[in-house]
């Protein structure tokens, strides 16, 4: 296979669009996996399925109504957390079967749109388009400035909620802004994995960091290497082979995962 | 001399019971505070309600002269260690990503520097803080308390499962901070003996104040020492 498939512009774009989504799933992953809210990332995508089908039902440019939907529920999600005594995994429970419920039954309606909506299940990263890449690389900028602005805050009410509310840290707007990325960056991240594998992106790539018993900067550029690495790899992988991008993707990030648990087992890792 | 904290009239009032009753003291600069008390005397309550935790309470509470219902900025000029600071034991960070949490800006490194060798971590910065021992955490979040200069620092039943080596390092840090860098301290503790030797007040809490002054009162006072005694030992046997 020659390097001729890096001369493609949809190539480009979709290793530019790749790379952004990458960094911005390990890096908004990383604070809900510490904060016990790995589903968090399936919940959103599963809500914003409902949010596709009715853009594709009214007409509308899907991924709109996707964003729409997805941040409704983030704040659904948070403010159940907060005002009821229902705990975080029940809720996002609640949440992801409803999406998917609601997707179900418009698409029912509407009598089927089986074809756009394959694309959204399972992405389609290599029909990536130019205005796509713009918003996905501004609405990555965005993100990562204000993470960068606020980490040392957003880590404190990841790490101990009361202690940081009694440092002064304002908690609750922290956790708001926390989901609200998580909602942006799900939406964002769709045309790259579809909605069934985010949270793997969310995940994987952020547990296997934290194995390496490093402290939170090196093990956050730890995860954004892993994450770099199973998306670009992947795509190119999967178009040599002409595979599922969104599949061979995870399997990556799988297996970089199976490899630091088979380092860390043989004991050249530190087993803290 | 200048009141730091002022409480007044405290009640708290849960749906089943009343965790305080009418509580009222003060606490001058310089004060070293020993609250002592069985457990469920309400030392928690009020630290919960002190520290903005707790807003539903009647009464005033007062710091550095303000009412703390109408400006949450004495929360920056005060250091609070929890009692036993609850996290993931493989959390990614390190003694210092631990001190330099919610800090705005990096200008600190010097001084975080600083405290860290004046508690004895210096050499565990780059430690998970989930690789440390209970006494060695313990001193890390003392350090992270007071990398913003407090004029108050807040301990809540601070030696809950440490060793007998750290507890004995932990008191000798206390006193120096208090004496040396003038920092007033209130600090809650089952240990009477360490209480009378470090302390220079004392609040005996049992849902209601029944005793508040100079240590050396109280622990001359041998009905109250043994009032004292007694309560915590029936809730000792209540617990066993």
């Amino acid at each position: 296979m020659s390097l001729e498939i890096l001369t493609f512009s949809f190539m480009h774009r979709a290793l530019i669009s790749g790379v952004a989504i990458a960094i911005l799933c390990s890096v908004i992953g990383l604070f809900l996996v510490l904060r016990r809210y790995s589903l968090f990332g399936d919940a959103i995508a599963h809500s914003s399925f409902g949010g596709i089908a009715l853009g594709l039902m009214a007409g509308v440019y899907p991924l709109w109504t996707a964003y729409g939907v997805s941040l409704v529920s983030a704040l659904i999600i948070t403010r159940i957390k907060e005002k009821y005594d229902i705990s975080g995994d029940a809720s996002v429970a609640v949440l992801l079967s409803s999406g998917i419920a609601v997707g179900l039954v418009i698409i029912g309606i509407s009598g089927g749109f089986t074809i756009d909506i394959f694309s959204f299940l399972f992405g389609s990263i290599l029909l990536v388009s130019a205005n796509d890449t713009i918003l996905i690389l501004s609405l990555t900028g965005i993100i990562l400035i204000i993470v960068l602005l606020l980490y040392r805050q957003l880590l404190y009410s990841t790490f101990n909620e009361e202690q940081a509310k009694v440092s002064g840290i304002p908690v609750e707007k922290l956790n708001y802004l926390i989901v609200f990325m998580a909602g942006i960056t799900v939406v964002t991240s769709i045309q790259l994995v579809g909605v069934l594998l985010i949270s793997a992106l969310f995940v994987i790539p952020n547990v296997t960091a934290i194995m390496y018993g490093k402290g939170f900067k090196q093990t956050a550029l730890l995860s954004i290497f892993f994450s770099i690495f199973s998306v670009v790899t992947g795509i190119l992988i999967s178009y040599i082979f002409d595979i599922t991008p969104a599949g061979t993707i995870v399997l990556l990030s799988i297996g970089l995962f199976a490899g630091t648990l088979g380092i860390k087992s043989s004991g050249l890792l530190s087993k803290n | 001399m200048l009141k730091i904290v002022e409480i007044d009239h405290l009640t708290v009032q849960y749906p089943d019971l009343k965790a305080l009753d009418d509580v009222s003291f003060s606490v001058k600069k310089g004060d070293f505070l020993g609250i002592i008390g069985p457990n469920g005397a309400g030392k928690s309550t009020l630290f919960a309600a002190m520290l903005g935790l707790n807003t539903k309470y009647q009464g005033t509470i007062k710091f550095f002269g303000k009412d703390i219902r109408k400006s949450k900025d004495y929360l920056k000029e005060i250091g609070y260690v929890p009692q036993k600071p609850m996290f993931e034991k493989n959390f990614p960070a390190t003694v210092k990503d631990i001190v330099q949490m919610g800090l705005q800006h990096e200008s600190y490194v010097d001084k975080i520097d600083k405290i860290l060798q004046q508690l004895w971590i210096h050499e565990l910065s780059k430690r998970r803080i989930g690789e440390l021992s209970g006494g060695q955490q313990q001193r890390v979040f003392i350090a992270k308390a007071l990398v913003n200069d407090p004029k108050l620092l807040i301990l809540d039943e601070p030696v809950t499962g440490i060793d007998q080596q750290s507890i004995e390092l932990f008191y000798s840090i206390l006193r120096e901070l208090n004496s040396k860098q003038k920092i007033t301290i209130i600090w809650s503790s089952h240990d009477l003996d360490a209480v009378n030797q470090l302390a220079n007040h004392v609040a005996c809490l049992n849902r209601t104040l029944f005793f508040h002054g100079q240590s050396d009162e109280f622990f001359t006072n041998e009905k109250l020492v043994k009032q004292y005694s007694e309560a915590s030992m029936q809730e000792h046997m209540h617990h066993h």
